[in-house]
């Protein structure tokens, strides 16, 4: 294949409440990278920093901030910003550079230090801004959304707050062996069911905390590994970042209302699944190859409309799925062998490029307690506020 | 604090889209520059009264209060409201509102028919910031 590129070394920091700023995490995140990959910071051509707006800096700011606590070097600096799929496409930016022939390694970073409760828009009177709005309006919390989703998929499919559950738990127990995940305690079914509802159906434990976190990559050209001494890399064969199709008409994050179907007939598949095929057709895969996946689980209930939305099996089957173990470690098809967000939380710029750690370290065969057997094909999937996809398929 | 997206009083409560005159599009919250239907060469987009009616497609609540700019009396304790999307037929599209004071997730069903209303969203000592609500159709005024 011809658009491969190589991950040489993965690495992140802890997740947590640290109360430290995100280039400490983010920093740490990329020391860990490039010494998984055996290389010096100065043999970085270029870093990629996925963008973060917490961090005293008026502005979205990440590639260059790394590069100066890492110690000025002269690398191509490249920053980019796409709410929670950003790190997916400074993955992306990453990769193309290097099939351009513009770089030979390239560090990408994330990280964030998140505020406390609920995520927030930022501050003043910004009625031209669908996230202001939905606060100024509604009150619609990101819960508020997730409530929705899960209420909307117990009506039409019969789920049920018990299912939901077994996500927590099984994410948790997963969670529970990674050293780098902010909760490490498994957690039980009685232990969701007693802790306290936040936006009906959905409870606390259904819900995935904010967090402070940092991950980091070191990509290179398939050649570049080959004299690096890597004869056998783990290998990203497709980056999706699509946006989606008009009309969309699943009620999305941010947004008060969906498009309308009257001119235009809505698109044969949602936005999510749409994330998912571009991912596919770009690695020449289908979800029948996968041996796991790293999913978005901002709720438990989101986690299951993953499992249809990437093809693991069809509209309305995922909570059996589910109960039947497939998706449990040991199962046909793990997914989030990570712990997922329920164990990790959000590190906005941070995740997608963690979700793509744990690809490295399944693939290599580096996960210890939570390894899934023979894993070749790994997919992380994912979606940005305001219509940005994300999913990433890696092989070895 | 925005302006044109509901009109009238009473029976007459409507919620304000735009329609596109190229296309036939319908926008809420209402578009006013450019038609976002990437087949249209873009058309006038004009003022349309959207339907009165709709069917519920979810519902939830927040049991916490939401975060700023949401504005609520910190000193007065939590009272959580419901959360509708509502299918409008007609116009093609699901629109997100909060039930009237009183409808809770209890009475609430996927399906269930529901019309728009006025209502207070927060007030003060010189305004009361008016908003849409969405009421199951079976409830008495």
């Amino acid at each position: 294949m011809t658009g491969e590129v190589a991950v040489l070394g993965a690495g992140m920091h802890p997740w947590g409440k640290w109360g430290r700023s995100f280039v400490e995490y983010g920093t740490v995140a990329a020391r860990a990278a490039l010494a998984d990959a055996g290389l010096d910071w100065r043999d970085v051509g270029s870093v990629v920093g996925a963008d973060t707006v917490r961090g005293g800096y008026p502005g979205y700011v990440a590639g260059a901030t790394f590069a100066r606590a890492l110690g000025w070097q002269g690398a191509r600096v490249t920053s980019v910003y796409a709410a929670c799929a950003s790190g997916a496409q400074a993955v992306g930016t990453a990769r193309a550079q290097i099939l351009a022939g513009l770089a030979d390694v390239v560090l990408v970073v994330g990280a964030d230090s998140a505020p406390k409760g609920f995520f927030r828009p930022a501050g003043g009177d910004r009625a031209d801004d669908p996230d202001w709005l939905r606060f100024r309006v509604l009150g619609a919390t990101n819960p508020t959304y997730f409530g929705l989703y899960a209420r909307r998929r117990m009506a039409v499919h019969g789920d049920t707050p018990e299912d939901f559950a077994r996500v927590k738990v099984k994410n948790s127990a997963m969670g529970a062996l990674n050293p780098y995940a902010r909760y490490r305690k498994r957690v039980t079914a009685e232990e969701v069911a007693a802790s306290a509802v936040v936006a009906d159906p959905l409870r606390l434990l259904d819900i995935c905390a904010t967090s402070d976190g940092g991950a980091a990559l070191v990509l290179s050209s398939m050649d570049f590994a080959r004299r690096h001494g890597v004869a056998e890399p783990v290998r990203i064969r497709a980056v999706s970042t699509v946006t989606p199709r008009y009309p969309n008409t699943v009620l999305d994050l941010p947004d008060i209302a969906t498009d309308s179907s009257v001119a235009v007939p809505p698109p044969d598949e949602t936005f999510r699944a749409s994330i998912a095929r571009a991912a596919y057709e770009e690695a020449g895969v289908g979800p029948e190859d996968l041996s796991f996946a790293e999913v978005y689980d901002l709720s438990t209930a989101l986690e299951l409309q993953w499992y249809e939305d990437l093809g693991l099996c069809g509209e309305g089957e995922a909570a059996k799925l589910l109960r039947d173990g497939v998706t449990a470690l040991g199962g046909r098809i793990p997914v989030n062998s990570s712990g997922g967000l329920a164990s990790f939380g959000e590190a906005v710029p941070a995740q997608a490029i963690a979700q793509v750690c744990e690809l490295v370290r399944q693939l290599r065969g580096e996960a210890t307690d939570r390894q899934v057997e023979g894993a070749r094909v790994g997919v992380s999937a994912n979606q940005g506020l305001f219509g940005h996809g994300s999913a990433v398929i890696a092989v070895r | 604090m925005v302006a044109g997206w509901f009109t009238g009083e009473g029976e007459g409560f409507r919620l304000l889209g735009t329609r596109c005159s190229a296309c036939a599009s319908v926008f809420f919250p209402r578009e006013d520059v450019f038609c976002r239907n990437p087949g249209c060469p873009g058309g006038e987009l004009r003022e349309v009264p959207l339907s009165r009616r709709g069917r519920v497609w979810s519902y939830t609540d927040g049991r916490y209060r939401p975060p700023s700019p949401y504005v609520s009396d910190p000193e007065l304790p939590w009272e959580p409201y419901a959360l509708i999307a509502v299918e409008l037929a007609e116009e093609r599209l699901v629109v997100l509102g909060q039930a009237v004071p009183g409808v809770t997730v209890a009475d609430l069903a996927v399906g269930m028919e529901v019309e728009v209303v006025p209502g207070v969203l927060n007030e003060d000592a010189e305004t009361v910031w008016t908003t849409w609500q969405w009421r199951p159709t079976g409830v008495a005024a």
